[in-house]
């Protein structure tokens, strides 16, 4: 056994730096505890105090967020955010980051990234039904890269498609931005009954405290402070901070925690995941909400490995487990339930009066602290922001040359950004619970309520690029395209939740990325009245002091409240009017046409406004929801050109037709559009509906060709050669 | 038709799969795999997922379940036995099936819709599907690859035991076999879902006919064996 430094040690030897306490951090924990912390509290303090479990950082930025409405039953502090959705349901969300775990580890950090969302959803007390996964990786496809994408793609697969939840939807994009750091966003959703709600609070003198699940071993011992922290190509050695996933035991730990949650619902005060930090911030933070103090005797705590310390039994990140408060009394009952699903479960403590964090080891008192200095007395920082010079004197507008329309064409089919993601998203189980309407692939996906007419649309959305050129307008832009997308299926958005992914947040230039992109969300969420419920902060993303472009991802849910309303992105016959909704401007500025004739984004974004863009939603949305639209689908990437092609490589429908704009503007990404296809005999009633929007009716889909008029070119071809490069690229790049 | 659905702990297809039989009319209940008899029912599923997380091998765990001695007579009873994916996996495993299912050819798992065609219309299983039919059945499987030696295959074939034929064999399967029955064709594994299959929201009702064929054959009295005992 690791012989630990003494409390003097720790002091005069400044131990705790190297658990990332800072000097000031010991000097005000020791200062409020009034004596000298041994190792373990001090290990206590570098966990909890740490960016992912205390926000230190981003607490002053998540504030400006927006966060109820009349919707809102439970906002962010939970494990999840609620909302209702009516007939006395509701749906529970959140998204989390596996950022530095997959850096590392790629299976095992992104399984486990979807194993602890997934615990954040049924610890509510929730059903999950579906799972989203928004990646991001660089751009080279070197072996490395390759590597990791195929690695990532398979540990959400490996637990995703074993624990039934299905993978229903999410996004990958390539950057070299991310050519280090790599981002895996896992989304979860469940749906639950209003009433059923709960929350992880230990309330109650005497109310015992439950350990269920996996056994603590020494896996992603203090992972939260690894994930905090920067990282550097010489150090290889943080292996050992990621945790190994057991899918097969969560699924049992899914179903034993809901059955406790619905037969026991008066006899459970809390329930809680064992994620970031462990045991600590589970039992803390359950302490801290209702205001108790908490004894637990670590001798009791199920252990995979023979002499673990306090400071690793408490610190330790083994997934698959959870954390329990029940009343006194009924513990039994509780535990013979578990024990019918094979799980370990064990009385390990108890609600105490006042307000102290005890824990005993080999019958010595280890830890003895007031539960607020870990949960409430973390100092917060705000850092002074300072513009980028990149944003004081951005690029001049890029002006495309298009020459050749269709090679134009087949070269943005084929960027990897642009290319169908079919290979990777074919690797998920998609369908398990048969619920999912709309399968991956569309703008979002769609899953049905059980024994309601309603379903869910559910994407998430993050553009890293766009944040880089503006960060304000790109959070903007994020939070719209992903409400596009919803009400391109004929949902209305409801809420959203967001994992902020950025560099290192006491450097001026971060913090300002970090705080105008906030701005940018908020401004958003107000103007479609979809507050924030719940998410996640990653920051320090950055490998030898180079960060990521900004990258909020935001997932965000909507609601559809009559099945026959449900609409998808594939034309579905010849002779569909086929329009274009929104006006188109010469909006090139990170586009991918501007990448792809000069390898790279720069410039100020054009083209975008909220007012607008609500207001285009509103009228696409009425029309949907009045059956007047046979095919819907939003613009983004690649603009009116890439949207045509995806709808049309489903089952093989072109179009034919004439339009005003010029072949540049074909690639325009002007936000704030549709493609919307309408039925001859709805026209009247399709213009009526869509009122002062702009539209142009732009053609006629037809089998199998592409034949379109513009200002100054035509275009001819088949759908089958463009489908090909459309379908084939990614998977070429990817073998 | 009355069926028990065997739940093994890590099944995930177990709830949908009676859903989709109470969907289709049909009495259905979540038999645990701790249970150790099977009396009062027509026929007995064996749903998708992972049972014992797949750890090991797919199957090789479930096939120890207290509940296989039951499974085993009723199967050799002449009773109807349907294995579907992990189903599939554990009857192989169990030697109600001849042949292994191993891992995909490109080894990653796969979620798709998949054309088959019904290559034997005439077993309890396919009865209500036309000769020759085509159909499109989900498909959700990480080690799908059938493989039989030669000798069993040749028996197979010679046989008809093969019903389900992919039209693309996404994972590498000999003879394009999707799905087959044993030699006295009472049992059937398939690695296709139809319990996925149900409803037209959700993509398609092509599975219907398997669940309609088991209950025709059951009613038609050829596999009448409801053991009251």
């Amino acid at each position: 056994m690791i012989k630990e430094p003494t409390p003097e040690t720790i002091k005069t030897q400044h131990s705790y730096r190297e658990l990332g306490v800072t000097d000031s951090e010991y000097n005000l924990f020791t200062e409020r505890l009034g004596r000298l912390p041994n190792y373990t509290e001090v290990g206590l303090q570098s966990g909890m105090w740490s960016e992912h479990c205390s926000y230190k950082y981003s607490k002053p930025i998540l504030k400006t967020f927006w966060t109820k409405n009349d919707r809102v039953i439970m906002g962010p502090g939970e494990g999840a955010g609620v909302v209702r959705i009516g007939s006395g349901k509701a749906v529970v969300f959140k998204a989390e980051s596996h950022n530095h775990p997959s850096a590392v580890e790629p299976y095992e950090g992104a399984a486990t990234g979807v194993g602890g969302i997934i615990r954040d959803i049924f610890s509510i007390g929730a059903k999950p039904v579906a799972c989203l996964d928004s990646l991001a990786f660089g751009d080279d496809f070197t072996a490395h890269n390759k590597h990791l994408i195929d690695q990532v793609v398979a540990g959400i697969g490996g637990y995703g498609n074993s624990i039934g939840i299905p993978t229903v939807g999410g996004e990958v994009q390539f950057d070299a931005a991310y050519q280090q750091n790599p981002l895996v966003n896992a989304m979860c959703v469940g749906i639950m009954n209003e009433a059923d709600i709960q929350r992880g609070k230990a309330a109650g003198v005497g109310n015992a405290i439950i350990y269920v699940g996996a056994k603590t071993g020494r896996d992603g011992i203090n992972g939260a402070s690894f994930a905090s922290s920067e990282f550097s190509q010489e150090e290889s050695a943080d292996r050992s901070a990621v945790q190994v996933g057991d899918p097969f035991m969560e699924k049992l730990l899914t179903d034993a925690c809901l059955e406790v949650t619905h037969r026991f619902h008066d006899d459970l005060v809390g329930m809680q995941d064992m994620g970031a930090a462990g045991l600590v911030s589970s039992s803390a933070e359950m302490a801290s909400k209702a205001g108790a103090g908490m004894t637990m005797d670590l001798d009791l705590i199920p252990q995979r490995e023979p002499n673990m310390t306090p400071f690793e039994i408490m610190l330790s990140e083994s997934q698959e487990r959870m954390l329990l408060c029940v009343r006194a009394g009924q513990e039994a009952e509780i535990l013979n339930l578990f024990a019918d699903y094979g799980l370990d479960a064990v009385v390990c403590g108890h609600v105490d009066d006042g307000h102290q964090y005890r824990l005993l080891h080999h019958g010595k008192v280890v830890c003895d602290i007031p539960v607020s200095l870990l949960t409430d007395d973390v100092p917060t920082y705000t850092t002074q922001p300072e513009k980028p010079q990149r944003l004081v004197y951005p690029e001049p507008d890029f002006v495309p040359e298009v020459t050749d329309v269709l090679a134009t064409l087949n070269d943005l089919l084929a960027l990897p950004n642009i290319a169908s993601k079919h290979c990777l998203y074919s690797r998920y189980d998609a369908q398990v619970q048969t619920n999912t309407v709309v399968l991956p692939g569309g703008d979002a996906a769609v899953i049905r309520v059980r024994d309601t007419d309603k379903a869910l649309a559910l994407n998430t959305d993050s553009n890293g690029r766009l944040l880089h050129l503006d960060p304000e307008v790109g959070g903007a832009i994020t939070v719209a395209e992903a409400a596009r997308n919803l009400v391109a299926t004929g949902a209305e958005p409801l809420a959203i939740t967001d994992c902020l992914n950025y560099g290192d947040p006491s450097k001026p230039e971060v913090y300002y990325e970090l705080a105008e992109s906030a701005r940018g969300i908020t401004a958003a969420c107000k103007q479609f009245n979809t507050p924030v419920i719940s998410g996640n902060v990653s920051l320090y993303n950055e490998t030898d002091h180079v960060g990521i472009n900004p990258t909020p991802m935001i997932g965000m849910v909507g609601l559809i409240d009559d099945l026959s309303a449900i609409t998808t992105s594939a034309f579905k016959q010849a002779g569909d009017l086929v329009y274009l909704v929104g006006a188109t401007g010469d909006d090139y500025n990170g586009s991918s046409l501007q990448f792809l004739q000069t390898g790279g984004y720069a410039g100020r974004i054009t083209g975008f406004c909220l007012e607008t863009e609500a207001k285009t939603q509103a009228a696409v949305l009425k029309a949907i929801r009045q059956h007047l639209v046979t095919a819907a689908h939003d613009l983004a990437d690649g603009g009116l050109a890439a949207a045509l092609v995806e709808m049309g490589a489903a089952k093989g429908y072109g179009i034919t037709g004439t339009t005003a704009l010029t072949a540049a503007q074909f690639f325009s990404e002007t936000q704030g559009r549709f493609v919307l296809t309408v039925k001859p005999v709805n026209q009247a009633a399709f213009e009526a509906a869509l009122g002062a929007t702009p539209y142009a009716q732009i053609g006629t889909t037809i089998a199998e060709t592409v034949d379109l008029q513009f200002a100054d070119q035509r275009l001819r071809t088949q759908m089958q050669t463009l489908t090909k490069v459309y379908e084939e690229a990614l998977a070429c790049q990817l073998k | 038709m009355k069926a028990a659905v065997i739940s093994f702990p890590g099944s995930n297809c177990d709830e949908d799969l009676v859903y989709a039989l109470q969907l289709a009319g049909h009495e259905a209940e979540l038999v645990r795999s701790t249970a150790t008899q099977l009396t009062d029912f027509d026929a007995v599923l064996l749903p998708g997922g992972f049972s014992y997380g797949d750890y090991l091998r797919s199957g090789a765990i479930a096939k120890f379940a207290p509940i296989m001695p039951a499974l085993k007579q009723f199967a050799a009873a002449g009773g109807l036995v349907l294995g579907i994916c992990n189903g599939f996996q554990i009857l192989t495993e169990a030697g109600l099936l001849p042949g292994a299912l191993q891992c995909n050819e490109k080894l990653n798992f796969i979620c798709e819709a998949e054309p088959l065609t019904v290559v034997n219309n005439a077993t309890s299983f396919s009865n209500q599907y036309a000769a020759g039919a085509s159909i499109t059945l989900p498909i959700a499987h990480g080690e799908g690859n059938y493989y039989a030696d030669a000798a069993t295959l040749a028996a197979i074939e010679a046989n008809h035991q093969v019903v389900f034929r992919y039209a693309d064999n996404p994972n590498g399967s000999l003879n394009d076999i999707a799905g087959l029955t044993n030699a006295a064709g009472n049992v059937l594994g398939m690695m296709p879902h139809p319990e996925r299959a149900v409803e037209a929201l959700l993509g398609g009702t092509d599975g219907l006919g398997v669940f309609a064929s088991m209950a025709s054959a059951i009613e038609g009295g050829t596999h009448d064996q409801r053991a009251d005992a």
